[in-house]
């Protein structure tokens, strides 16, 4: 009988360092989260010279649409802070997608064994792109979530642990780029 | 190449298995035969209908057991609770087994003790024996060339998704439809696909298709199976070693001086007969039961991953127009499979000692998760 509140008490601790272990888990995954999608972002940049590079003697007649893709890739370099890098990284997914669709037009690029595998690593970079986002928000969600709800609110907010933000879209970059995802 | 002599529901739009004359799906007579014009334009290819979310689904009549919309989380959760109820269940005959059977040599405590070495034993054989061993069965080989890029692209994508390492990627050169995910822990694990569903799923489909199996590998599915494949091993053998002894070394036994603790232990012992003949089968049906309830959740979770249930029901009825048949297919691993190969087009695959559920119920659950259901 005299040992019932020690081990109470044994209890009560090993909740509580399970709870917190797990609250920093989840914080550590959704640090880890926004990480993959810089390096994603990154691999896109590594790629577009590329492709660039191989259709644009093709694609003479249209210089317009690379150029633009090139700009767009140099505004989401050098964007300063989450929002502005969010809209210019929407704004390069619209001109890539513009590109895809040129590339339709010309069969002997379609063919082009480069540009075909070039097309394919894009269009894998694209969707890891929005998956590493969506596991991102997840993240956020499951961390939000257990940081508010009992009992373990009681410890996120005697250390501190702060919502974390999702990851929002701008309007015109929530359509999936359809750049013949085959 | 496969919509040729795979008819489509003129009802409901689902694609069945060729020479099939009532739809998977709702039960409508299909109609004209395959060869024949269909009286509704057939998809081009297998499932695409389901994708494109075109009328179809949306006009047909309601079919004979409307499904609710399916929130994929809700979904997942509750096979996770489902599976693991069932799994308490099947370690509780093998509790009462263990125990019946020390009970009627006069010692319970022994009799579990024993039992419980003889289960450590076995999952540590079972544990240790490693994927390799799976892959090699089936003729698996490392997908490194130029040809598989896509496939490794939407793994790593999909592993992404899932939050999980990236596997290892394996390709099975076969006709057959088929996949497999093995693998202890996420950190080791990998995927097979054979040729055969890279030939003829787009990707949309694959997508589906690998995040089902990383599912299986988040969920780690691989070692739930391997325990639970133990403890019905074990209770096979428990049951077997005693109705052994029961009729061959009780009968010295018993004529020695253990008079006194016989009558005591008579309940205890007719107890344990019954268990040893009836434990064995009803640990095989558990055993089959947790094994549908983790394909229900892989595919729930897959929806998750990609939030697009209606690819993977799509690639799931191109399975199941295409066939499953996988070389060296046998029953120890039919159940890592998406489909088990073994019987994929068996009228009962819904029965009791099934490690999947019917393909058509798992597509018409994922469709009801895409919205696309027919009740609402």
């Amino acid at each position: 009988m005299a040992y019932i509140p020690l081990v109470l008490v044994v209890v009560l601790i090993a909740w509580f360092v399970a709870a917190y272990n797990k609250l920093v888990r989840f914080r550590n995954q959704i640090r880890n989260a926004w990480h993959q999608i810089d390096v994603q972002l990154k691999r896109r940049y590594d790629l577009i010279p590329n492709l660039v590079e191989v259709v644009k003697d093709y694609m003479a007649y249209e210089q317009e649409t690379l150029t633009r893709v090139i700009e767009a890739r140099g505004a989401a370099l050098s964007a300063k802070g989450p929002a502005a890098q969010a809209k210019a990284e929407g704004l390069l997914t619209e001109t890539l997608k513009s590109l895809f669709a040129v590339v339709e037009k010309y069969p002997e690029l379609k063919a082009n064994q480069n540009v075909a595998s070039l097309q394919e690593e894009l269009t894998g970079t694209e969707n890891k792109i929005s998956f590493a986002r969506q596991f991102y928000n997840d993240s956020v969600m499951m961390y939000n979530n257990a940081i508010q709800s009992i009992p373990t609110n009681f410890i996120a907010s005697f250390f501190n642990f702060a919502p974390e933000a999702y990851f929002e879209t701008e309007p015109g970059s929530r359509t999936v780029p359809k750049a013949d995802l085959r | 190449m496969i919509s040729g002599n795979a008819p489509a529901c003129p009802k409901c739009g689902g694609v069945n298995r060729p020479g099939a004359d009532i739809c998977y799906l709702c039960r409508a007579p299909l109609g004209a035969p395959p060869g024949q014009d269909n009286p509704l334009p057939a998809p081009p290819a297998g499932g695409t209908a389901l994708i494109g979310g075109s009328s179809p689904p949306v006009e047909a009549r309601p079919p004979l057991r409307p499904i609710p919309m399916l929130l994929f989380t809700e979904a997942a959760r509750h096979n996770v609770r489902m599976s693991a109820l069932l799994f308490v269940l099947l370690f509780a005959v093998f509790f009462l087994l263990g125990t019946a059977i020390g009970g009627a040599y006069g010692d319970p405590g022994t009799g579990l003790g024993l039992s419980f070495v003889l289960y450590a034993i076995l999952g540590a054989t079972a544990y240790f024996s490693g994927s390799s061993i799976v892959l090699s069965i089936h003729g698996a080989r490392e997908a490194g060339g130029e040809e598989h890029r896509q496939l490794r692209n939407v793994v790593e994508e999909m592993a992404i998704a899932a939050g999980v390492p990236p596997p290892k990627v394996y390709v099975i050169p076969t006709e057959g439809m088929n996949a497999f995910a093995a693998g202890r822990r996420p950190e080791e694990a990998c995927v097979a696909v054979t040729t055969g569903l890279l030939d003829r799923l787009n990707r949309e489909e694959l997508q589906g298709v690998i995040a089902h199996e990383l599912a299986h590998v988040k969920s780690r599915d691989t070692l739930y199976n391997v325990c639970a494949a133990v403890l019905v091993g074990s209770v096979a053998l428990l049951s077997d070693m005693f109705l052994r002894g029961a009729f061959w070394g009780r009968r010295g036994r018993s004529s020695g001086n253990r008079g006194s603790g016989g009558r005591g232990n008579a309940a205890f012992f007719v107890l344990a007969l019954l268990l040893a003949v009836l434990a064995p089968l009803a640990a095989r049906l558990l055993q089959m039961s947790i094994s549908r309830q983790r394909e229900y959740h892989a595919d729930a979770a897959a929806a998750g991953f990609t939030r697009n249930p209606l690819g993977l029901a799509s690639a799931l009825a191109k399975i199941m127009s295409g066939g499953a048949r996988v070389p060296g297919e046998n029953r120890g691993t039919q159940h890592l499979f998406i489909v088990n190969p073994l019987r994929v087009f068996d009228p009962e695959s819904s029965a009791l000692m099934s490690t999947h559920p019917p393909t058509g119920e798992r597509i018409q659950r994922l469709r009801a998760m895409g919205g696309v259901s027919a009740g609402n």
